[in-house]
Protein backbone atom coordinates (compact mmCIF):
# COMPACT_ATOMS: atom_id res chain seq x y z
CA UNK A 1 0.00 0.00 0.00
CA UNK A 2 1.45 3.39 -0.91
CA UNK A 3 -0.16 6.41 0.81
CA UNK A 4 0.59 10.06 -0.13
CA UNK A 5 1.30 12.52 2.80
CA UNK A 6 -0.93 14.70 4.35
CA UNK A 7 -0.62 17.92 5.98
CA UNK A 8 -0.79 17.95 9.75
CA UNK A 9 -2.27 21.00 11.57
CA UNK A 10 -3.70 20.99 15.44
CA UNK A 11 -7.50 21.13 15.72
CA UNK A 12 -9.55 23.85 14.54
CA UNK A 13 -13.34 24.61 15.27
CA UNK A 14 -14.81 27.17 13.52
CA UNK A 15 -15.51 30.20 15.33
CA UNK A 16 -18.75 30.64 17.12
CA UNK A 17 -20.90 33.63 15.79
CA UNK A 18 -24.17 35.36 16.92
CA UNK A 19 -27.15 35.66 14.80
CA UNK A 20 -25.81 39.25 13.69
CA UNK A 21 -22.67 37.42 12.37
CA UNK A 22 -19.92 38.94 14.83
CA UNK A 23 -18.37 36.93 16.99
CA UNK A 24 -19.85 35.82 20.04
CA UNK A 25 -16.63 35.39 21.97
CA UNK A 26 -15.98 39.42 22.34
CA UNK A 27 -19.35 39.07 24.50
CA UNK A 28 -18.14 36.91 27.28
CA UNK A 29 -15.95 38.54 29.75
CA UNK A 30 -19.24 41.18 29.97
CA UNK A 31 -21.55 37.78 29.97
CA UNK A 32 -19.28 35.88 32.56
CA UNK A 33 -19.18 39.74 34.53
CA UNK A 34 -22.88 40.06 34.91
CA UNK A 35 -23.50 36.08 35.77
CA UNK A 36 -20.96 37.11 38.26
CA UNK A 37 -21.89 39.69 39.48
CA UNK A 38 -25.24 39.45 41.27
CA UNK A 39 -24.34 36.56 43.68
CA UNK A 40 -21.46 38.84 45.36
CA UNK A 41 -23.68 41.92 45.53
CA UNK A 42 -26.26 39.77 47.32
CA UNK A 43 -24.51 38.27 49.92
CA UNK A 44 -22.69 42.21 50.61
CA UNK A 45 -26.18 43.51 50.85
CA UNK A 46 -27.33 40.68 53.22
CA UNK A 47 -23.71 41.56 55.02
CA UNK A 48 -24.67 45.38 55.12
CA UNK A 49 -28.26 44.83 56.34
CA UNK A 50 -27.53 42.54 59.38
CA UNK A 51 -24.34 44.78 60.41
CA UNK A 52 -26.96 47.96 60.34
CA UNK A 53 -29.46 45.50 62.34
CA UNK A 54 -26.50 45.00 64.68
CA UNK A 55 -25.67 48.36 65.05
CA UNK A 56 -29.45 49.45 65.91
CA UNK A 57 -29.12 47.19 69.29
CA UNK A 58 -25.93 48.04 70.71
CA UNK A 59 -23.94 50.97 71.68
CA UNK A 60 -20.63 52.40 71.03
CA UNK A 61 -17.80 50.39 69.37
CA UNK A 62 -20.36 47.14 70.13
CA UNK A 63 -20.92 47.22 66.03
CA UNK A 64 -17.08 46.73 65.40
CA UNK A 65 -17.05 43.56 67.85
CA UNK A 66 -19.89 41.82 66.45
CA UNK A 67 -20.37 42.38 62.71
CA UNK A 68 -18.51 45.06 61.07
CA UNK A 69 -19.59 47.34 58.41
CA UNK A 70 -18.57 46.00 54.69
CA UNK A 71 -16.62 49.66 54.62
CA UNK A 72 -15.00 49.51 57.93
CA UNK A 73 -13.52 45.80 56.75
CA UNK A 74 -12.61 47.44 53.37
CA UNK A 75 -10.74 50.33 54.93
CA UNK A 76 -9.07 47.79 57.36
CA UNK A 77 -7.83 45.72 53.96
CA UNK A 78 -6.91 48.91 52.77
CA UNK A 79 -4.57 49.90 55.83
CA UNK A 80 -3.17 46.21 56.17
CA UNK A 81 -2.29 45.85 52.72
CA UNK A 82 0.01 49.29 52.08
CA UNK A 83 2.22 47.47 54.73
CA UNK A 84 5.13 45.41 54.05
CA UNK A 85 4.21 43.01 57.04
CA UNK A 86 0.67 42.30 55.02
CA UNK A 87 2.66 41.21 51.87
CA UNK A 88 5.37 39.13 53.71
CA UNK A 89 2.12 37.09 55.63
CA UNK A 90 0.66 36.50 52.74
CA UNK A 91 3.79 35.61 50.63
CA UNK A 92 5.11 33.40 53.35
CA UNK A 93 1.32 31.31 54.08
CA UNK A 94 1.10 30.96 50.13
CA UNK A 95 4.58 29.52 49.78
CA UNK A 96 4.26 26.92 52.81
CA UNK A 97 0.97 26.10 51.53
CA UNK A 98 1.56 25.34 48.35
CA UNK A 99 4.34 23.65 49.56
CA UNK A 100 2.45 21.30 51.19
CA UNK A 101 -0.24 21.21 48.44
CA UNK A 102 2.58 20.37 45.99
CA UNK A 103 3.99 17.61 48.15
CA UNK A 104 0.75 16.10 49.78
CA UNK A 105 -0.50 15.82 45.99
CA UNK A 106 2.87 13.85 45.01
CA UNK A 107 2.59 11.59 47.30
CA UNK A 108 -1.12 11.27 47.28
CA UNK A 109 -1.09 10.35 43.44
CA UNK A 110 2.12 7.80 44.08
CA UNK A 111 0.33 6.08 47.21
CA UNK A 112 -2.83 5.77 44.75
CA UNK A 113 -0.44 4.18 42.06
CA UNK A 114 1.08 2.15 44.64
CA UNK A 115 -1.81 0.80 46.28
CA UNK A 116 -3.86 0.39 42.84
CA UNK A 117 -1.00 -1.58 41.57
CA UNK A 118 -0.07 -3.75 44.36
CA UNK A 119 -2.94 -5.62 47.05
CA UNK A 120 -0.34 -6.14 49.74
CA UNK A 121 0.64 -2.02 49.33
CA UNK A 122 -3.32 -1.87 49.37
CA UNK A 123 -3.69 -4.00 52.68
CA UNK A 124 -0.82 -2.35 54.37
CA UNK A 125 -1.24 1.90 53.04
CA UNK A 126 -4.89 1.92 53.18
CA UNK A 127 -6.00 1.60 56.77
CA UNK A 128 -2.91 4.36 57.49
CA UNK A 129 -4.18 6.89 55.08
CA UNK A 130 -7.55 6.33 56.67
CA UNK A 131 -6.63 7.26 59.26
CA UNK A 132 -5.17 10.25 58.69
CA UNK A 133 -7.82 11.37 57.05
CA UNK A 134 -10.42 10.72 59.90
CA UNK A 135 -7.66 12.22 62.51
CA UNK A 136 -8.54 15.52 64.17
CA UNK A 137 -6.08 18.34 62.40
CA UNK A 138 -5.32 19.60 65.69
CA UNK A 139 -3.97 16.62 66.97
CA UNK A 140 -2.13 16.66 63.90
CA UNK A 141 -0.71 20.23 64.73
CA UNK A 142 -0.02 19.55 68.01
CA UNK A 143 1.92 16.70 67.22
CA UNK A 144 3.61 18.13 64.33
CA UNK A 145 4.41 20.82 66.41
CA UNK A 146 5.87 18.79 68.82
CA UNK A 147 8.15 16.57 66.38
CA UNK A 148 9.44 19.70 63.98
CA UNK A 149 9.89 23.14 64.13
CA UNK A 150 6.86 25.84 64.12
CA UNK A 151 7.65 26.89 60.61
CA UNK A 152 7.13 23.61 58.99
CA UNK A 153 3.51 22.81 60.56
CA UNK A 154 1.65 24.58 58.29
CA UNK A 155 3.29 22.80 55.60
CA UNK A 156 3.14 19.35 56.76
CA UNK A 157 -0.10 19.89 58.24
CA UNK A 158 -1.79 20.97 54.38
CA UNK A 159 0.41 17.83 52.85
CA UNK A 160 -1.21 15.72 55.54
CA UNK A 161 -4.80 16.64 54.44
CA UNK A 162 -4.32 16.58 50.94
CA UNK A 163 -2.80 13.24 50.76
CA UNK A 164 -6.09 11.27 51.74
CA UNK A 165 -8.35 12.92 49.24
CA UNK A 166 -5.77 13.14 46.26
CA UNK A 167 -4.94 9.55 47.17
CA UNK A 168 -8.41 8.10 47.43
CA UNK A 169 -10.35 9.88 44.28
CA UNK A 170 -7.19 8.90 42.09
CA UNK A 171 -7.65 5.32 43.66
CA UNK A 172 -10.60 5.66 42.73
CA UNK A 173 -10.13 6.87 39.24
CA UNK A 174 -7.52 4.30 38.65
CA UNK A 175 -9.91 1.75 39.32
CA UNK A 176 -12.08 3.23 36.87
CA UNK A 177 -10.41 3.26 33.67
CA UNK A 178 -12.08 1.42 31.21
CA UNK A 179 -10.55 -1.75 30.96
CA UNK A 180 -11.89 -2.07 27.30
CA UNK A 181 -9.25 0.66 26.38
CA UNK A 182 -6.72 -1.18 28.51
CA UNK A 183 -7.13 -3.98 25.93
CA UNK A 184 -7.12 -2.11 23.33
CA UNK A 185 -3.77 -0.43 24.58
CA UNK A 186 -2.65 -4.40 24.50
CA UNK A 187 -4.22 -4.99 21.42
CA UNK A 188 -2.20 -1.87 19.42
CA UNK A 189 0.75 -2.49 21.11
CA UNK A 190 1.10 0.62 23.13
CA UNK A 191 4.17 1.18 25.39
CA UNK A 192 3.57 1.33 28.63
CA UNK A 193 4.42 5.20 28.34
CA UNK A 194 1.97 5.84 25.57
CA UNK A 195 -0.77 3.88 27.67
CA UNK A 196 -0.06 6.36 30.53
CA UNK A 197 -0.08 8.92 28.40
CA UNK A 198 -3.23 8.48 26.21
CA UNK A 199 -5.35 6.53 28.15
CA UNK A 200 -4.85 6.81 31.84
CA UNK A 201 -3.87 10.54 32.35
CA UNK A 202 -6.78 11.82 30.09
CA UNK A 203 -8.98 9.01 31.73
CA UNK A 204 -8.14 10.29 35.41
CA UNK A 205 -8.45 14.02 34.00
CA UNK A 206 -11.48 14.77 36.02
CA UNK A 207 -10.20 13.05 38.94
CA UNK A 208 -7.45 15.00 39.42
CA UNK A 209 -9.13 18.19 39.10
CA UNK A 210 -11.69 16.93 41.36
CA UNK A 211 -8.73 16.10 43.61
CA UNK A 212 -6.94 19.11 43.43
CA UNK A 213 -9.70 21.43 43.73
CA UNK A 214 -10.92 20.22 46.69
CA UNK A 215 -7.33 19.77 48.08
CA UNK A 216 -6.41 23.32 47.75
CA UNK A 217 -9.28 24.78 49.82
CA UNK A 218 -8.37 21.75 52.33
CA UNK A 219 -4.41 22.98 52.37
CA UNK A 220 -5.88 26.28 53.14
CA UNK A 221 -8.20 26.07 55.88
CA UNK A 222 -5.81 23.06 57.49
CA UNK A 223 -2.61 25.26 56.86
CA UNK A 224 -4.06 28.73 58.42
CA UNK A 225 -5.22 26.90 61.74
CA UNK A 226 -2.18 25.33 61.61
CA UNK A 227 -1.12 28.78 61.58
CA UNK A 228 -3.25 30.31 63.81
CA UNK A 229 -2.08 27.77 66.70
CA UNK A 230 2.01 27.92 65.84
CA UNK A 231 2.21 31.40 64.75
CA UNK A 232 5.09 30.61 62.45
CA UNK A 233 6.85 34.31 61.67
CA UNK A 234 5.64 35.81 59.30
CA UNK A 235 2.40 33.97 58.26
CA UNK A 236 -1.32 35.53 58.07
CA UNK A 237 -2.43 32.75 60.71
CA UNK A 238 -0.59 34.54 63.23
CA UNK A 239 -1.95 38.02 61.95
CA UNK A 240 -5.46 36.38 62.43
CA UNK A 241 -4.44 35.41 65.74
CA UNK A 242 -3.70 39.17 66.99
CA UNK A 243 -6.56 40.66 65.44
CA UNK A 244 -8.07 37.88 67.90
CA UNK A 245 -5.86 39.05 70.69
CA UNK A 246 -6.69 42.71 70.24
CA UNK A 247 -10.00 42.44 69.43
CA UNK A 248 -9.72 44.01 65.78
CA UNK A 249 -12.72 42.44 64.04
CA UNK A 250 -12.56 44.21 60.90
CA UNK A 251 -8.92 43.39 60.68
CA UNK A 252 -9.76 39.74 61.13
CA UNK A 253 -12.82 39.59 58.82
CA UNK A 254 -10.06 41.71 56.25
CA UNK A 255 -7.86 38.69 56.40
CA UNK A 256 -10.26 35.88 56.58
CA UNK A 257 -11.14 37.54 52.96
CA UNK A 258 -7.67 37.88 52.08
CA UNK A 259 -7.33 33.93 52.75
CA UNK A 260 -10.02 33.43 51.05
CA UNK A 261 -9.55 35.56 47.65
CA UNK A 262 -6.03 33.37 47.98
CA UNK A 263 -7.33 30.21 48.26
CA UNK A 264 -9.99 30.53 44.78
CA UNK A 265 -6.90 32.19 42.89
CA UNK A 266 -5.27 28.74 43.46
CA UNK A 267 -8.24 26.91 42.83
CA UNK A 268 -8.55 28.96 39.31
CA UNK A 269 -4.43 28.84 38.99
CA UNK A 270 -4.70 24.72 38.93
CA UNK A 271 -7.75 24.64 37.28
CA UNK A 272 -6.37 26.66 34.28
CA UNK A 273 -2.99 24.19 34.66
CA UNK A 274 -4.16 21.25 34.04
CA UNK A 275 -7.00 22.52 31.03
CA UNK A 276 -3.67 23.68 29.77
CA UNK A 277 -2.15 20.01 30.74
CA UNK A 278 -4.70 18.09 29.58
CA UNK A 279 -4.58 20.25 25.81
CA UNK A 280 -0.61 19.27 25.68
CA UNK A 281 -0.15 15.68 26.29
CA UNK A 282 1.31 14.05 23.62
CA UNK A 283 3.47 10.89 22.88
CA UNK B 1 -5.57 -24.41 0.65
CA UNK B 2 -1.83 -23.89 1.78
CA UNK B 3 -2.24 -21.91 5.58
CA UNK B 4 -0.06 -19.50 6.66
CA UNK B 5 -1.87 -19.70 10.32
CA UNK B 6 -2.99 -23.24 11.55
CA UNK B 7 -5.92 -23.51 14.32
CA UNK B 8 -5.80 -27.01 15.78
CA UNK B 9 -8.57 -28.67 17.55
CA UNK B 10 -9.29 -25.24 19.55
CA UNK B 11 -11.17 -25.82 22.63
CA UNK B 12 -12.91 -22.72 24.68
CA UNK B 13 -15.73 -23.06 27.00
CA UNK B 14 -17.61 -20.77 29.66
CA UNK B 15 -18.44 -22.62 32.22
CA UNK B 16 -20.27 -25.75 30.95
CA UNK B 17 -20.52 -23.98 27.93
CA UNK B 18 -17.89 -25.15 24.63
CA UNK B 19 -18.08 -22.16 22.53
CA UNK B 20 -15.16 -23.77 20.30
CA UNK B 21 -15.46 -27.38 20.53
CA UNK B 22 -12.04 -29.07 18.89
CA UNK B 23 -12.46 -26.48 16.13
CA UNK B 24 -9.91 -26.74 13.54
CA UNK B 25 -9.67 -24.31 10.51
CA UNK B 26 -6.24 -22.61 8.23
CA UNK B 27 -5.76 -19.64 7.30
CA UNK B 28 -4.19 -18.66 3.91
CA UNK B 29 -1.19 -16.45 3.55
CA UNK B 30 -3.81 -13.47 1.68
CA UNK B 31 -7.27 -13.10 1.09
CA UNK B 32 -10.42 -12.45 3.20
CA UNK B 33 -12.13 -14.74 4.63
CA UNK B 34 -15.58 -14.29 6.25
CA UNK B 35 -16.55 -16.08 9.69
CA UNK B 36 -20.26 -16.13 9.73
CA UNK B 37 -22.66 -18.10 11.96
CA UNK B 38 -25.66 -17.33 14.63
CA UNK B 39 -24.76 -15.36 17.51
CA UNK B 40 -23.21 -17.35 20.15
CA UNK B 41 -21.44 -19.52 17.95
CA UNK B 42 -17.97 -18.30 18.85
CA UNK B 43 -17.25 -16.20 16.25
CA UNK B 44 -15.59 -13.37 18.21
CA UNK B 45 -14.39 -15.99 20.72
CA UNK B 46 -12.65 -17.60 18.01
CA UNK B 47 -10.83 -13.92 16.53
CA UNK B 48 -10.32 -13.31 20.49
CA UNK B 49 -8.09 -17.01 20.52
CA UNK B 50 -6.21 -15.61 17.55
CA UNK B 51 -5.24 -12.20 19.23
CA UNK B 52 -4.44 -13.68 22.02
CA UNK B 53 -7.00 -12.62 24.67
CA UNK B 54 -8.89 -15.49 25.22
CA UNK B 55 -7.19 -18.99 27.14
CA UNK B 56 -7.26 -21.58 25.71
CA UNK B 57 -8.80 -24.83 27.06
CA UNK B 58 -7.67 -27.33 24.85
CA UNK B 59 -6.03 -27.13 21.05
CA UNK B 60 -3.51 -24.72 19.97
CA UNK B 61 -2.48 -22.42 17.38
CA UNK B 62 0.44 -23.01 14.71
CA UNK B 63 2.68 -20.32 12.38
CA UNK B 64 1.34 -17.36 14.50
CA UNK B 65 1.55 -15.43 17.76
CA UNK B 66 -0.86 -13.23 18.63
CA UNK B 67 2.27 -10.24 18.23
CA UNK B 68 1.54 -10.44 14.72
CA UNK B 69 -2.18 -10.08 14.44
CA UNK B 70 -4.26 -6.40 14.64
CA UNK B 71 -7.87 -6.93 16.06
CA UNK B 72 -10.87 -4.97 15.68
CA UNK B 73 -13.24 -5.01 18.37
CA UNK B 74 -17.03 -5.39 18.14
CA UNK B 75 -16.96 -1.78 19.51
CA UNK B 76 -15.17 0.85 18.31
CA UNK B 77 -13.16 1.91 21.16
CA UNK B 78 -12.24 5.02 20.32
CA UNK B 79 -10.17 7.10 22.41
CA UNK B 80 -12.70 10.35 22.64
CA UNK B 81 -9.74 13.00 23.36
CA UNK B 82 -7.73 11.97 20.04
CA UNK B 83 -8.34 13.37 16.77
CA UNK B 84 -8.79 11.01 13.30
CA UNK B 85 -5.25 11.58 12.54
CA UNK B 86 -3.95 11.08 16.23
CA UNK B 87 -6.25 7.51 16.41
CA UNK B 88 -3.34 6.49 13.56
CA UNK B 89 -0.29 8.15 14.22
CA UNK B 90 -0.89 6.80 17.99
CA UNK B 91 -0.49 3.30 16.05
CA UNK B 92 2.26 3.98 13.59
CA UNK B 93 5.58 4.41 13.86
CA UNK B 94 6.83 8.07 12.83
CA UNK B 95 8.49 6.35 10.02
CA UNK B 96 4.95 5.65 8.46
CA UNK B 97 2.88 8.37 9.34
CA UNK B 98 3.10 9.63 5.67
CA UNK B 99 0.76 6.61 5.23
CA UNK B 100 -2.02 8.04 7.09
CA UNK B 101 -3.73 9.67 3.92
CA UNK B 102 -3.83 6.18 2.72
CA UNK B 103 -5.82 4.46 5.42
CA UNK B 104 -8.28 7.29 5.57
CA UNK B 105 -8.62 7.19 2.00
CA UNK B 106 -9.18 3.02 2.06
CA UNK B 107 -11.73 3.69 4.59
CA UNK B 108 -13.11 6.66 2.96
CA UNK B 109 -12.78 8.75 5.48
CA UNK B 110 -10.88 11.92 3.91
CA UNK B 111 -11.07 15.31 5.08
CA UNK B 112 -11.93 14.23 8.63
CA UNK B 113 -7.74 14.52 10.18
CA UNK B 114 -8.68 16.89 12.98
CA UNK B 115 -12.43 15.56 13.73
CA UNK B 116 -12.67 14.51 17.21
CA UNK B 117 -14.79 10.80 17.48
CA UNK B 118 -17.47 12.96 19.52
CA UNK B 119 -18.15 14.64 16.03
CA UNK B 120 -18.33 11.63 13.80
CA UNK B 121 -21.58 9.49 13.27
CA UNK B 122 -21.29 5.60 13.87
CA UNK B 123 -20.46 4.85 10.70
CA UNK B 124 -17.57 7.22 10.46
CA UNK B 125 -16.41 6.12 13.57
CA UNK B 126 -16.29 2.42 12.64
CA UNK B 127 -14.49 3.28 9.59
CA UNK B 128 -11.81 5.26 11.77
CA UNK B 129 -11.46 2.03 14.00
CA UNK B 130 -10.89 0.02 11.10
CA UNK B 131 -8.23 2.22 9.78
CA UNK B 132 -6.49 1.88 13.12
CA UNK B 133 -6.36 -1.62 13.06
CA UNK B 134 -5.13 -1.61 9.52
CA UNK B 135 -2.34 0.72 10.34
CA UNK B 136 -0.45 -1.68 12.59
CA UNK B 137 1.86 -3.95 11.18
CA UNK B 138 0.15 -7.32 11.19
CA UNK B 139 0.63 -10.88 9.58
CA UNK B 140 -2.83 -11.75 9.95
CA UNK B 141 -6.05 -9.03 10.72
CA UNK B 142 -9.22 -9.76 12.90
CA UNK B 143 -12.33 -7.65 12.32
CA UNK B 144 -15.20 -8.43 14.19
CA UNK B 145 -17.86 -6.69 12.27
CA UNK B 146 -16.18 -4.55 10.48
CA UNK B 147 -19.10 -2.94 8.82
CA UNK B 148 -21.53 -2.49 11.26
CA UNK B 149 -23.34 0.84 10.76
CA UNK B 150 -21.49 1.26 7.25
CA UNK B 151 -24.14 1.72 4.21
CA UNK B 152 -23.72 -1.14 1.86
CA UNK B 153 -21.77 -0.34 -1.31
CA UNK B 154 -19.49 1.61 0.56
CA UNK B 155 -18.89 -2.09 2.68
CA UNK B 156 -18.62 -3.45 -0.25
CA UNK B 157 -15.94 -0.68 -2.11
CA UNK B 158 -13.72 -1.29 1.16
CA UNK B 159 -13.91 -5.01 1.13
CA UNK B 160 -12.68 -5.03 -2.07
CA UNK B 161 -9.73 -2.84 -1.31
CA UNK B 162 -9.53 -5.00 1.54
CA UNK B 163 -8.82 -8.02 -0.29
CA UNK B 164 -5.51 -6.25 -1.79
CA UNK B 165 -4.21 -5.89 1.26
CA UNK B 166 -0.47 -7.81 2.09
CA UNK B 167 -1.71 -9.98 4.86
CA UNK B 168 -5.26 -12.29 5.35
CA UNK B 169 -8.17 -10.88 7.04
CA UNK B 170 -10.75 -12.72 9.30
CA UNK B 171 -13.99 -10.77 9.66
CA UNK B 172 -16.69 -11.45 11.19
CA UNK B 173 -20.08 -10.69 9.37
CA UNK B 174 -24.07 -11.45 9.03
CA UNK B 175 -24.38 -9.47 5.73
CA UNK B 176 -24.83 -11.62 3.25
CA UNK B 177 -23.94 -9.18 0.28
CA UNK B 178 -20.43 -8.86 2.41
CA UNK B 179 -20.23 -12.76 2.44
CA UNK B 180 -20.95 -13.35 -1.09
CA UNK B 181 -18.36 -10.79 -1.87
CA UNK B 182 -15.68 -12.31 0.29
CA UNK B 183 -13.38 -15.07 -1.23
CA UNK B 184 -13.94 -17.97 1.57
CA UNK B 185 -16.80 -18.05 3.88
CA UNK B 186 -16.61 -20.30 7.07
CA UNK B 187 -19.80 -20.56 8.53
CA UNK B 188 -19.44 -21.50 12.54
CA UNK B 189 -22.81 -23.41 13.41
CA UNK B 190 -21.28 -24.94 16.66
CA UNK B 191 -19.92 -28.00 15.88
CA UNK B 192 -19.74 -29.22 13.77
CA UNK B 193 -17.87 -26.78 11.55
CA UNK B 194 -19.34 -26.32 7.68
CA UNK B 195 -17.14 -25.15 5.06
CA UNK B 196 -17.89 -23.68 2.02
Amino acid sequence: MGWASVPSGPVRFPPQRGKDGTNRKRNLPLKRLLYALPAPAFWLGVWQVCAFLVDRHVNGRGNELLLPYPLSVWNAFVSMAGSGVFWSAVLASLGRIALGLACGTLLGALLAVLTCASRWADRLLSPAIRVVRAAPVASFILLVLLWTGRNRVPAVIAALMVLPVVWGSLSQGIHAVDKKLLELARCCRFSGRKTLCLIYLPSLRPHILSALTTAAGLAWKSGVAAEVLCLPEPSLGQRIYYTKYYLDIPELFAWTAVAVTLSMALEHILRACLARWGRGWTV
Amino acid sequence: MDGLIACKELTVSFGDRAVLNRFSFQIPDRGVIALSGPSGCGKTTLLRVLAGLQPLQGGMVEGGTPQQTALLFQDDRLLPWRTVKQHLTDVLPKSRWQEVPGLLALVELEGEETSLPSALSGGMGRRLALARCLALDARLYLLDEPFAGIDLPRALRILERLKGLPAPVLLVSHEPAVLSAAGTVVELDGPPLHKR
